[in-house]
């Protein structure tokens, strides 16, 4: 498929309508579910922009840790069945880095101002 | 007025000119928010003097939370109330529970108090600027005194350990069935540290930003008792230092307002035990845990059709924002 405009422009023209043509029209709760809106679409935007990316760097991750293949979901399940069997010890350098390049990815997707995530890759920037 | 607003109007007037002497009628009735559950309504109680300032708090079918703890009855909700408020505790004044004569379902009756409950508004605006710095004092001090209600007047009200807890939440957790590394390693964190449990004492369970009336003196009222138990004095402590209840400002852990420093000399002025302040920890890991899982359950609610709205479907994704936190938790030297 090469349809044009893709996928994250449509989305982004609906955004920019909610946000500049409907938003200012709405007034209490309409306009808060607006508001909800549009920061829906954002995470769409973004998912659409870094998911894939991130997707194949995690499930890379994930093949090389726990030893075996699968899809994303299988050894995501197998990830967490290890660490809650004990056979995986949080401590785990390798797990605690998985998990960190995992959830800095999804928030940067969910909620880049979280200030939490802002706080990290400051540091992270910092070295 | 709509039906159901003529409704409560009616029942309202009737129960109350019964109740409370010199009422004589029920004016300017409106919601004040709306939670799936719990109904919230503002009116005026009109008699001979001016005008009684009050709240309508009930739940129209008596239902039950919706699994986020174990809520008590709206009319225990009004006994704790009154027990808080008799240690010194700032409360809104209970002036009737509802009978079920009144045809209005569970709830009762209470004084309406002028404050803000808002977050953003508390830790923005000008008129907060004074109260702010004594906010997580106040916290601790309302804290500490609630630990003077005497256990024999809380017989009955759920017991809520950090074990009981951790059952419960890993409960609601596997029934997702949607699998979440981190708070694998969260669950893990808190089994291998759960507390003793010393004596039982009595627990808002949802001491934070949004059920804390303030003005521009401080803390007016706690609201919201529905998740009160009894468990560990320390998870109120831990519960209001959770970073999602900080709306951005991250270097405040109590609340975004003020420090934990501020909050435990609050706590340990009023309280007869001193702070823990390796247990509260554990209870503001336990708290993003658990708000991470309530937003798994809430995106559940659209999911299953119960609740189609946009809200109900993004929240599922702050999630992440509870998995980020404990991350910087349980590994705060990465």
């Amino acid at each position: 498929m090469q349809n044009k405009p893709s996928a994250a422009e449509l989305v982004g023209a609906v955004r920019s309508f909610l946000e500049q043509d409907a938003m200012p029209r709405l007034e209490g709760r309409a306009a808060f579910h607006a508001r909800v809106a549009v920061n829906a679409l954002a995470i769409v935007e973004r998912e659409l922009d870094a998911g894939p990316g991130a997707a194949a760097e995690e499930h890379a991750r994930l093949q090389e840790m726990l030893g075996r293949d699968g899809t994303l979901d299988e050894l995501n399940r197998e990830l967490a069945r290890r660490i809650r069997s004990r056979d995986l010890d949080p401590s785990d350098a390798a797990l605690r880095q998985h998990l960190w390049e995992t959830t800095l990815e999804t928030v940067g997707v969910d909620q880049p101002r979280y200030s939490r995530y802002r706080r990290e890759m400051e540091r992270r920037k910092r070295g | 007025m709509s039906d159901a607003q003529a409704t409560i109007a009616r029942g309202l007037e009737e129960a109350l000119r019964r109740a409370l002497p010199g009422v004589t009628g029920v004016h300017a009735l409106h919601r004040l928010s709306g939670g799936a559950n719990q109904e919230t309504w503002a009116f005026d109680a009109a008699g001979e003097g001016a005008p009684l300032p009050l709240v309508l708090r009930r739940t129209p079918g008596g239902g039950s939370h919706p699994g986020f703890g174990t809520s008590v009855p709206l009319a225990t909700e009004a006994k704790v109330i009154g027990l808080a408020g008799r240690v010194g505790v700032p409360v809104p004044g209970v002036r009737y529970v509802l009978t079920e004569a009144d045809g209005l379902g569970q709830g009762y009756v209470m004084d309406r108090i002028e404050g803000e409950t808002i977050a953003r508004k508390i830790l923005r605006d000008d008129e907060f600027a004074v109260a702010r710095p004594l906010l997580a004092r106040q916290c601790g001090e309302i804290l500490g005194r609630l630990q003077a209600v005497s256990s024999a007047a809380l017989a009955g009200l759920p017991l809520g350990t950090a074990a009981d807890q951790l059952r419960q939440y890993r409960g609601i957790f596997e029934q997702q069935d949607e699998p979440h590394p981190v708070f694998e390693v969260a669950f893990r964190w808190l089994e291998d540290r759960l507390p003793t449990d010393g004596e039982q004492r009595l627990v808002h369970g949802d001491f934070r930003n949004g059920n804390l009336l303030i003005g521009a003196d401080g803390v007016r009222a706690v609201l919201d008792w529905e998740l009160v138990h009894l468990g560990d004095a320390m998870e109120d402590l831990g519960w209001i230092c959770v970073n999602s209840w900080r709306f951005g400002e991250i270097d405040k852990p109590v609340g975004g307002f003020g420090s934990r420093e501020d909050l435990f000399a609050g706590y340990e002025a009023t309280a007869r035990t001193p702070v823990d302040p390796e247990r509260v920890r554990f209870w503001e890991v336990m708290g993003s845990l658990k708000w991470g899982i309530m937003c798994m359950m809430m995106y559940r609610y659209y999911a299953s059709g119960l609740d189609r709205s946009v809200e109900r479907a993004a929240i599922g994704r702050r999630a992440s924002e509870a998995e980020i936190d404990l991350l910087a938790l349980i590994y705060p030297e990465d």
